[in-house]
């Protein structure tokens, strides 16, 4: 047998069987050669491909695969070893790889199917965000709704209206079937239904207030879901078919005004509430959601907010109405008590002069009888009627001068006068008096009191004889001591009299007077009783009580009203006592200055010499008369400016000019323009200065240009002194001049 | 008799002298008036700003008088302005050359205009001269130690 390097198939070949097996084969490698292909293009499609060495490795495993299956066609027929040996190659490959990828497999397809699990839990989440963003909407949705609600609500500040809108809108929001409002009544025992939806006009249900649904409701700020049937619920007869939807109630506080402390929020237990009842559709198996609670809280807390704010408003309205009406009725008081004091003050004065005539009469004829022929008893009786009658008038006038004083319509005289003459003339009415008493009076006055003052002489002079006249009235023996003497500032803060508040100044002085008697003295406990209107004590009332009693509280009047304070002291019964007061005075030389630059103001017939520092514009194109205008001017002591044209002078106007001279005769400028223009800058009568116009000629053309432009006066050049000095001195005088030739 | 009252003396007719000629009037002791120790030289400053400003309103005069078609309004108007300055410092005699003057110039009386304006510069430099005379007389009066009297 030869060699042979043949392999012979086993057995002989079927030529139809071959031939089946050759085509599969062929198709098979076909197919095993487009899979990986078909991959390779599918994957390089999608974007994503994770186990690319996978399909690699795949693919080498289909590609053998179809390698194999393609070998094998030739294998069908007499084949050399070579075939053979590249068969036995491919299948041996093949094998390896196809085992790799089964072992690869083994890991990979449990990825794969986690895949496909993790896959169904997005789509879940996804399923589940979905559910939850269309909550989201939906709450948000009734946010807005909230928003607007609370919008509505707190647009308007009448009651009605916010509980009308509230129950509207959410109404409407939360598609109810029925809303109502239960209001406690005045007594505060029942709840009144004061407002539905649905119905138009609510029958005045009431339910008391002490239920335990009610209870339940009020004693949490939350919505709490009642039962349908509950008397606050049961609004309407349903018929028996309908299942009542949800019903929830919530408490609204009615927030009063006195309810808000300053420092801490209200108090909930004295709080009232009313309650807000909603009901859902019936047969609708809708069921109250949380965000749908809330809502209704959050619209309940608005409503009572918006409540108190309308009580707030009502409260002020009504506050303010009866302010006005008191307003009025005091306006009205007023003005009767001012009729009432006009009509006192005028009965008072015809009164006084009623009373004064007949009682001078009596005076004086009584005076006049006492010089006749008198038996004693007969004078006896004429003393007595003229003591009498004297008293008498004393009161009256007395009478009045407080009146007056006690307005406030007391003015004092003021004026200059001679203060070392005041206390002489005293000192001289009270020596006879006192020298009949055996009393001795010594007037102090000291070295530094002014001579001359600025004050009410009268009054100053009644003040001080009254004083020292109770010291001589009411000492028995002894000595009077009257000193005089300027205040100075550690001696003007007594502590006597706590409540004077002395101002130190340089035109003012503080004069103080001291009157020290030796005589009964008074009890301490009576002094502040002194200067009461007539109060008098046992202890000062005398058998020959010649004053009134008021005359110590006539002179604090008039201390009072001269700023300054008067007091008494004792040291009891018997020991004397001494009466100060001080008033203010001015100083006669330093009170007058005047802040007017150009002097004092004379009367209307002196002319004043100089006008220092009075600022005056001369307008002149004329240099020479322009140079002698000026010189005329500052001769007389004014600070001048001198401008030749018309703008010029409109350049360097100002306020502080008072005299504008104008040239109103030059030839080709119209002067009296100066004037107009003036007249437009300066609109205030009192900020323009005083316009005089110069000229040669004063004749009714240059007249009437005056009186048209508004000039103050008129000169004829050319000006003397004197006629320059008297024309600035009625100018300034009166503001207006006539023609001074 | 002493330098210094001769002085015064002779001061004193002067002034009388031009008084009554009519060169000065009031005015002008008006204007002596203004004279302090402010302003000293008041007087003499006042009467050269007057021949300063005279000398240009002649020449203005001139001026408008030569032309073809004179414009009198414009003469009328230089003279007024003469007449104000003359009025101020009192030159009596100048001021009623002025009126003249004037009269002429409202006739627009060429020849009568031009007569005035030789008279204005005669009168003029006439008055210039005697107050030089005078301000020299008070100049001696002063530098003496003297002082000038007051004008009535």
């Amino acid at each position: 047998m030869e060699a042979c390097n043949c392999i012979e198939p086993q057995w002989p070949a079927d030529e139809l069987l071959m031939k089946y097996q050759y085509i599969s084969d062929f198709f098979i490698a076909l197919a095993y050669f487009s899979i990986p292909l078909e991959l390779i293009y599918f994957v390089k499609k999608s974007a994503v491909f994770p186990y690319r060495w996978v399909l690699v490795q795949f693919g080498a495993f289909i590609v053998l695969c179809g390698a194999t299956h393609l070998i094998n066609l030739w294998t069908f027929s007499m084949h050399s070893r070579t075939v053979a040996i590249v068969m036995t190659m491919a299948k041996v490959l093949t094998a390896v790889v196809s085992c790799a990828t089964a072992l690869m497999l083994v890991h990979i397809i449990p990825d794969l199917l986690s895949v496909k699990t993790r896959e169904l839990f997005l789509k879940n989440k996804a399923a589940e965000l979905d559910r939850e963003m269309g909550l989201i909407r939906t709450q948000e949705e009734t946010g807005r709704h909230v928003r607007m609600l609370t919008h509505e609500i707190r647009s308007t500040l009448d009651r009605h209206t916010i509980l009308k809108t509230t129950l509207v809108e959410l109404g409407g929001t939360l598609a109810l079937e029925e809303c109502a409002l239960w209001m406690p009544t005045r007594t505060g025992l029942e709840l009144q239904l004061s407002y539905t939806l649905r119905q138009q006009n609510p029958v005045g249900y009431t339910v008391p207030i002490h239920l335990p649904v009610i209870n339940q409701v009020f004693s949490s700020n939350r919505a709490v879901k009642i039962s349908p049937n509950s008397p606050v619920a049961r609004l309407r007869q349903l018929a028996g078919r309908h299942i009542p939807g949800e019903v929830v109630a919530v408490r609204v506080p009615l927030l009063h005004l006195s309810n808000f402390q300053i420092n801490d929020w209200p108090e909930l237990s004295t709080k009232r509430y009313a309650l807000m009842v909603l009901m859902l559709p019936s047969d609708s198996a809708r069921q109250w959601h949380v965000h749908e609670l809330e809502l209704v809280e959050v619209v309940a807390d608005q409503v009572a907010v918006a409540l108190s704010h309308a009580a707030i408003l009502e409260e002020s309205m009504r506050a303010r109405d009866l302010l006005m009406e008191q307003n009025i009725a005091l306006d009205l008081a007023r003005r009767e008590a001012e009729t009432a004091i006009r009509a006192r003050n005028d009965f008072l004065a015809v009164m006084n002069h009623e009373m004064r005539t007949p009682m001078h009469a009596i005076i004086a004829l009584s005076s006049l009888l006492q010089e006749t022929e008198l038996t004693p008893e007969q004078r006896l009786m004429v003393e007595t009627i003229l003591r009498s009658s004297n008293l008498l008038a004393t009161l009256v006038n007395d009478v009045l001068d407080l009146s007056r004083l006690e307005d406030g319509s007391l003015q004092l005289e003021i004026a200059t006068f001679n203060l070392h003459s005041v206390f002489r003339e005293v000192h001289n009415l009270i020596k006879p008096v006192a020298s009949v008493k055996k009393l001795s009076v010594t007037l102090n006055i000291a070295a530094d009191l002014p001579m001359y003052a600025i004050g009410d002489e009268k009054r100053l002079m009644q003040t001080i004889l009254n004083v020292v006249g109770n010291a001589v009235k009411f000492s028995k023996e002894g000595s009077i001591s009257i000193t005089a003497f300027v205040a100075k500032s550690e001696s003007l803060r007594d502590f006597r009299a706590p409540d004077f508040f002395p101002v130190q100044s340089d035109n003012h002085f503080y004069l103080r007077v001291q009157v020290k008697d030796s005589g009964s003295g008074i009890n301490p406990q009576d002094i502040p009783k002194l200067f009461t209107k007539f109060a008098q004590t046992q202890t000062l009332a005398t058998r020959n009580s010649g004053g009134s009693g008021l005359g110590l509280a006539i002179c604090k009047r008039y201390v009072n009203l001269m700023e300054g304070h008067i007091w008494i002291e004792s040291e009891g019964l018997g020991k004397g006592c001494t009466a100060t007061f001080i008033v203010k005075l001015g100083f006669p030389e330093r009170s007058n200055e005047s802040k007017l630059p150009f002097g004092p103001k004379l009367q209307a017939n002196h002319v004043q010499t100089n006008f220092p520092g009075l600022k005056v514009l001369v307008m002149d194109d004329n240099g020479v008369s322009r140079s002698v205008t000026k010189g005329l001017l500052a001769h007389l002591g004014c600070d001048v400016t001198a401008v030749s044209l018309i703008d010029e002078s409109l350049h360097v106007i100002s306020q502080e000019h008072k005299v504008v001279f104008m040239d109103v005769s030059m030839p080709g400028i119209d002067g009296y323009e100066l004037a107009v223009r003036i007249h437009e800058k300066f609109t205030k009568r009192h900020e323009r200065p005083a316009l005089v116009a110069l000229t040669g000629s004063i004749d009714k053309i240059t007249k009437e240009n005056c009186m048209r432009v508004g000039v103050d006066g008129v000169i004829l050049k050319p000006v003397s002194v004197d006629k320059m000095r008297s024309v600035l001195s009625e100018i300034l005088e009166h503001r207006v001049l006539f023609e001074a030739m | 008799m002493d330098a210094v009252a001769q002085w015064r003396n002779q001061w004193f007719d002067y002034t009388q002298y031009l008084r009554r000629e009519g060169f000065l009037d009031d005015q002008f002791a008006q204007l002596k008036k203004l004279q302090d120790e402010n302003s000293p030289d008041f007087v003499v400053e006042v009467v050269s700003l007057f021949f300063q400003d005279s000398e240009k309103l002649f020449n203005n005069m001139a001026g408008a008088l030569e032309q073809n078609v004179v414009n009198f309004k414009q003469v009328d108007a230089y003279v007024h302005q003469f007449k104000g300055s003359s009025a101020w410092i009192g030159a009596f005699r100048l001021k009623n050359v002025c009126i003249n003057f004037r009269n002429f110039c409202e006739a627009q009386n060429l020849e009568g205009c031009l007569r005035c304006l030789q008279q204005l510069q005669q009168e003029s430099s006439a008055l210039k001269n005697k107050l030089e005379n005078l301000f020299r007389l008070e100049q001696q009066i002063v530098a003496a130690g003297g002082s000038i009297p007051m004008m009535e």
